[in-house]
């Protein structure tokens, strides 16, 4: 089945990582292209407000929400995964796509949060959120294995309204946040994917499989 | 103070010069040691966790020539990718992150424009944008930025143009101390440390390590996010078996050491394999994905 990426960031090395792991995607060009999508991800990197913007500018917001609702599988990287909460407050307070109720916030702004560099760049354990409703191995990380490493480049993190929307937990600096996110067809990954290796590539085909 | 708890990204570096893997010291006296993809793909199976690819004669063309290597080895690896060396404008980063980069380091071209640091971040990301700077202790004791792969002198002193780029929205900074480079005699830890001090972003510390104890030291002694490693991998996979043969360059060294089980294959490097380089880092209590 056919995966129609939203064209935002540096999406190149994910559709390679898709057809490496037997996936086929298109670019999505227009909202008739989302309304006929069987899976949507929503990639992106740079800043949540220009994105939101992007996004209603073209439409695209409401395209998006509309196919979530049909129960199509939407999986949101990195600042893809922060467009799905309900707001961010970087650079402003902005709304975002408020597909899974959360919030995204600076890593300095929290008082848990020690002198590390930000953005934070490199890779990091996921762990097993004890709280969440879904075990590992009936979600898009099945087959992941607990403190496997994921790779992260970000500056603000984001937090799950319920608990129990998130599937697996990472520390940055002190402050621990969301950093697999699923509530029914709506996925979401802080880290990429498509640059995290085997353990990746193994996400992006759980996805490829649903 | 120095988190203990953070992880360290070991990171690979990749010179090429045409179309071979060259390693030098000071970055002059090239050697060629194999093809690059053929490097790129071993360090992705051995747990590398970014690669660097550096064209070291791009400035003699005016442009990057690596896009064919890059693209060929983004089919194979799905770990970060930082592609360098005559990096100008926007059409050029572009083209680069197309055929399969990530990032881009840029040198040169930024101490006629800095503006392209924010042009850059605007249009792909802070992340995407690495501030690669060569440095040279003076006589004077102050470090002054190469440019030009290290053939000129800019005169600009580092900690001013740490503090330009940072303002201009660098995403992270790759220095590399040329007295140090491929020495093998370790890092300058104290530029390091200074460096990484003052950086609100990650900083990628390179040149000098000669063998593993170099590397955990700069790890010890310093802030840094990553270490950004030649020789002492290089000459590991050069001495393997591989099925490369180099079609120009200067390969009589290479011919020399093919097969050769002796893991001091050049005077002050102590070759290792990223694996076994992170073990020995894990064991001393560095936190790498291993």
């Amino acid at each position: 089945m056919n995966i129609s990426v939203i064209d935002m960031g540096n999406i190149f090395n994910l559709q390679r990582a898709i057809s490496f792991v037997g996936g086929r995607s298109s670019i999505i060009k227009n909202i008739e292209d989302i309304l006929q999508a069987k899976k949507i991800i929503l990639p992106g990197v740079g800043n949540f407000k220009v994105a939101m913007e992007l996004l209603r500018n073209k439409g695209y917001d409401e395209a998006i929400i509309e196919k979530a609702n049909e129960g199509v599988p939407i999986l949101g990287i990195c600042l893809g995964q922060q467009l799905l909460m309900e707001s961010s407050e970087e650079s402003e307070l902005t709304q975002g796509l408020g597909l899974i109720p959360g919030e995204v916030k600076y890593f300095y702004n929290n008082k848990l949060f020690d002198d590390s560099k930000v953005p934070n760049i490199g890779w990091r354990p996921i762990i097993d959120n004890k709280e969440s409703l879904r075990i590992w191995d009936d979600s898009i990380l099945r087959g992941v294995v607990q403190n496997d490493q994921c790779y992260f480049v970000h500056s603000l993190y984001t937090q799950t309204s319920k608990i129990d929307h998130t599937l697996s937990l990472s520390n940055y600096g002190g402050v621990t946040f969301s950093s697999t996110v699923q509530y029914d067809n709506i996925i979401g990954c802080q880290f990429h994917p498509e640059k995290s290796g085997d353990v990746g590539l193994k996400i992006l085909k759980n996805y490829i499989n649903i | 103070m120095v988190d203990k708890h953070k992880s360290i990204r070991i990171i690979p570096r990749i010179d090429v010069k045409g179309e071979n893997v060259v390693k030098g010291v000071h970055l002059e006296g090239l050697r060629v040691l194999g093809y690059p993809s053929v490097f790129s793909s071993i360090y992705y199976k051995e747990f590398a966790d970014e690669i660097i690819f550096m064209d070291t004669v791009a400035s003699l063309y005016g442009r990057n020539n690596l896009h064919d290597i890059v693209a060929s080895a983004a089919r194979e690896i799905f770990i970060p990718m930082t592609v360098g060396g005559g990096v100008r404008s926007i059409d050029d980063v572009r083209m680069l992150l197309e055929h399969g980069a990530d990032k881009v380091a840029i040198n040169t071209a930024l101490f006629l424009n800095p503006d392209l640091i924010k042009n850059v971040a605007d249009n792909f990301g802070s992340s995407c944008m690495v501030v690669s700077i060569d440095v040279i202790k003076s006589d004077s004791g102050i470090y002054e930025c190469l440019s030009e792969n290290g053939r000129e002198n800019t005169g600009v002193e580092l900690f001013d143009w740490l503090e330009k780029v940072i303002n201009f929205g660098a995403g992270e900074v790759l220095l590399t101390s040329v007295d140090n480079e491929g020495t093998g005699l370790g890092f300058d830890t104290s530029l390091i440390e200074e460096v990484s001090n003052f950086c609100p972003i990650p900083v990628i510390a390179c040149g000098g390590a000669g063998k593993k104890e170099h590397v955990l030291d700069v790890i010890n002694k310093t802030d840094t996010g990553g270490v950004a490693i030649s020789s002492i991998l290089h000459y590991d996979l050069a001495s393997r078996d591989l099925d490369v043969e180099s079609k120009e360059g200067n390969k009589e060294f290479l011919r020399n050491i093919k097969g050769n089980k002796n893991n001091e294959i050049r005077k002050g490097i102590t070759s290792t394999t990223v694996n076994e380089l992170k073990s020995y880092l894990s064991s001393n209590s560095v936190h790498v994905r291993i």
